[in-house]
């Protein structure tokens, strides 16, 4: 069927409605131009280091990983030693953000293939910002940040500065409308990461590493 | 596949001596129940939270033309394929056509309810296309050649040894001598399996959670990633949704998260949530090159003028069918549709006729439980009786059950007659109980006797009790 007959079929159904088709048209326009910002419970509220201290122990909830880094400079020793620690791979793959390649890997040492989703173990993404209220970070998709690089690895790391976590989803979403606002369009993919990939459809019992990374490290600078 | 009995009643039946689902089912208070409460205690606000979350999918159902005309109108200026689809002969042939164009021989796929409701997998499989269900429960009712019998655990009927038997029936490649411990032996191993396929798929289909109207944008929400591993690895991403799953805003999306995975797996957010907008951008180093979103009609827009309009804020959390004690007692595949628990003997009547599903709106104690824990707050229970009545008035109800109510109603609607008829069966019930005051055996009532006493009862009515007091009180 054609966009015009679904249209009317579902009119015609709500036509008993004393409102008419131009009438919830804009209605509907009127909440998208401003969106409403509904109730937010105590959770997801204030800000600062306790909005910090929060999202560090609620990423710890859902069994992450948390390193606290003073300064991105410290990142490729850290993942060095947290990779070193693990028995894994020092081989990571990351995308083309500047503030990732820019560091000294070499030094560490590690070996970063860059550029795209190569087939990898190990992963590096930075992200666009966190969530304290669920411990959640939320990544972009683009040559920065493949998408990918989230569920491809065994060992997804992620790095994220202390300024860009908020206390509510609402905030980081309303940051991401902000930053893409230029293009009229969000990133392909915008994706909220809480945790490891897991799955409870064997008996119940919840297992790690259903498809996606077995594990997450978040490295929090700043 | 085994063959199931068309009746209701047969499958509960058959359901309650099966012991295996007896033991899957043991499971669920002690699991996603008690996840759910504990959840519930770690956010004060969580009755507040359901409020919101049922007041933003009234506002979108009651205008649901405009917002789905603004969600068409933005995915496709991010590059996305919109199709409308009346019913599955639709819906099929749109993603057929777009699966040959494609060339595709593998198809990969994420948990979609809505492609149950279509039976979208036989048609892909009949026109040649190797179709593989990717989230675990999926796949292994897919091996299986079951339906899933949850809405998001799908394999919560069967039990650990059940699976690992069915990866040794099924993966040709396991050495005779594999051995599985335990359950993240089986994960490990159906993780490798799936994986390759993962990588090798041509297209990916998924359903979707969220259909953003602001931005045009598709929310999957998994523990998996799974679902994200269907929509990005592929050449061409096809999500499949029903008109009800719009929603107006980001903002929207955000409070029904809040509410989503704390009422069905009582997690505070499910690991992955994401929001998939068109396909890949030009520098991209990932992505579909095409996107397509194929929206379904199937009888919802029926719900909208009917009675039954609020089943449709359901967000498919599955909260009802844990808490339900009939759910709990036959699991889902006795409801024989493709929603199971209250939700379904909502939603089936409405989708099959309900000459076809009398039975399920009386598949429940109308005990309220489902109401409580909705985080969109459905009146179920309130729906569940208007199908029974429904259901009497097109005389789908068996005739010996008609035959009952129509003799309670003719003596209920004669208060003298009432009075003398309960009188008497008290008196007698109350004689025949003797001593004991309980009775071992009574007809009618064979299946509650067999396992424990019936009271029997005091020898007055409640109404005889009552004027009694009353007549004390007024003294």
């Amino acid at each position: 069927m054609t966009r015009e007959e679904m249209m009317a079929l579902i009119g015609n159904r709500l036509g008993f409605e004393r409102r008419g088709e131009a009438a919830r048209r804009r209605l509907a326009e009127a909440r998208l131009a401003r969106p409403p910002i509904h109730l937010l419970p105590a959770i997801a509220c204030g800000g600062g280091a306790e909005c910090v201290a929060g999202f560090v122990e609620r990423v710890r909830a859902h069994g992450s990983d948390v390193l606290e880094l003073s300064n991105i400079a410290e990142l490729p020793s850290r993942i060095a030693t947290y990779l070193a620690t693990g028995g894994f791979d020092l081989r990571l793959a990351a995308g083309c953000d500047r503030r990732l390649l820019d560091l000294k890997w070499a030094a560490a040492p590690l070996e970063l293939q860059h550029g795209c989703a190569v087939p990898c173990r190990v992963a590096l993404s930075h992200a666009f910002a966190g969530v304290a209220e669920t411990g959640t970070l939320v990544l972009l998709s683009g040559p920065d940040n493949p998408g990918l690089l989230a569920f491809l690895p065994e060992i997804h790391l992620v790095a994220i500065a202390r300024e860009s976590v908020v206390a509510s989803y609402e905030e980081a979403l309303a940051r991401v409308r902000l930053a893409s606002s230029g293009t009229r369009q969000l990133p392909r993919a915008l994706n909220l990461v809480s945790g490891a990939s897991r799955t409870g459809d064997i008996g119940g019992r919840i297992v790690m590493g259903a498809h996606g990374p077995r594990r997450l490290a978040v490295f929090l600078y700043g | 596949m085994i063959e199931e009995p068309s009746n209701f009643t047969e499958r509960s039946f058959r359901a309650l001596a099966d012991q295996g689902l007896q033991a899957a089912l043991a499971g669920l208070p002690g699991g996603l129940v008690k996840q759910r409460s504990m959840a519930k205690a770690r956010l004060p606000e969580f009755e507040a939270m359901r409020v919101v979350a049922r007041d933003i999918r009234d506002h979108t159902i009651a205008n649901l033309d405009a917002y789905l005309d603004v969600f068409a109108e933005r995915a496709m200026a991010a590059g996305s394929h919109v199709h409308w689809a009346r019913d599955g002969l639709e819906a099929r042939a749109i993603i057929l056509e777009i699966c040959k164009a494609a060339g595709a021989r593998l198809v990969t796929k994420g948990k979609s309810m809505v492609s149950e409701e279509i039976a979208l997998n036989d048609h892909l499989v009949a026109a040649g296309i190797e179709v593989v269900e990717t989230d675990l429960g999926e796949y292994i009712v897919q091996l299986r050649g079951e339906r899933p019998s949850h809405i998001i655990a799908p394999a919560i009927h069967l039990t650990e040894p059940q699976v690992e038997a069915e990866f040794r029936r099924k993966h040709a490649h396991l050495p005779i001598d594999r051995r599985f411990a335990d359950a993240a032996d089986l994960v490990a191993e159906a993780r490798a399996v799936l994986r390759e396929k993962f990588l090798a798929a041509d297209v990916g289909i998924t359903g979707a959670n969220f259909l953003v109207a602001e931005t045009g944008s598709v929310v999957l929400v998994t523990n998996e990633g799974n679902g994200d591993l269907t929509a990005q690895l592929p050449r061409v991403h096809i999500a499949l949704a029903s008109i009800d799953k719009v929603v107006p805003t980001l903002e929207d999306t955000a409070a029904l998260l809040r509410v989503l995975a704390r009422s069905g797996t009582g997690q505070d957010i499910t690991a992955y949530t994401s929001y998939l907008t068109g396909p890949r951008h030009q520098r991209d180093p990932d992505g579909p090159l095409a996107s397509h979103i194929v929206i379904l009609d199937n009888g919802r827009s029926n719900l909208l003028a009917s009675e039954f309009r609020d089943a449709l804020r359901c967000i498919r959390c599955g909260a009802c069918m844990n808490h339900c004690p009939v759910y709990n007692a036959i699991g889902g595949h006795a409801y024989g549709g493709v929603y199971a628990g209250p939700i379904g003997a909502v939603l089936t009547p409405a989708f099959s006729g309900i000459a076809a599903a009398h039975d399920l709106p009386s598949a429940s104690t109308l005990c309220g439980r489902c109401e409580d824990v909705c985080p969109v707050k459905i009146p179920l229970p309130k729906l569940l009786r208007r199908w029974r009545e429904a259901g009497f008035a097109a005389g789908a109800t068996p005739s010996r059950r008609r035959l009952a109510l129509w003799a309670w109603a003719y003596v209920a609607k004669r208060p003298k007659l009432y009075r003398v008829v309960t009188r008497l069966a008290v008196a007698a019930l109350s004689a025949l109980g003797g001593t004991r005051g309980a009775f071992g055996y009574l007809p009618f009532a064979g299946a509650w006797t067999r396992s424990r006493d019936f009271p029997a009862p005091p020898g007055r009515t409640f109404q005889q009790l009552f004027a009694e007091q009353l007549r004390r009180v007024t003294r």
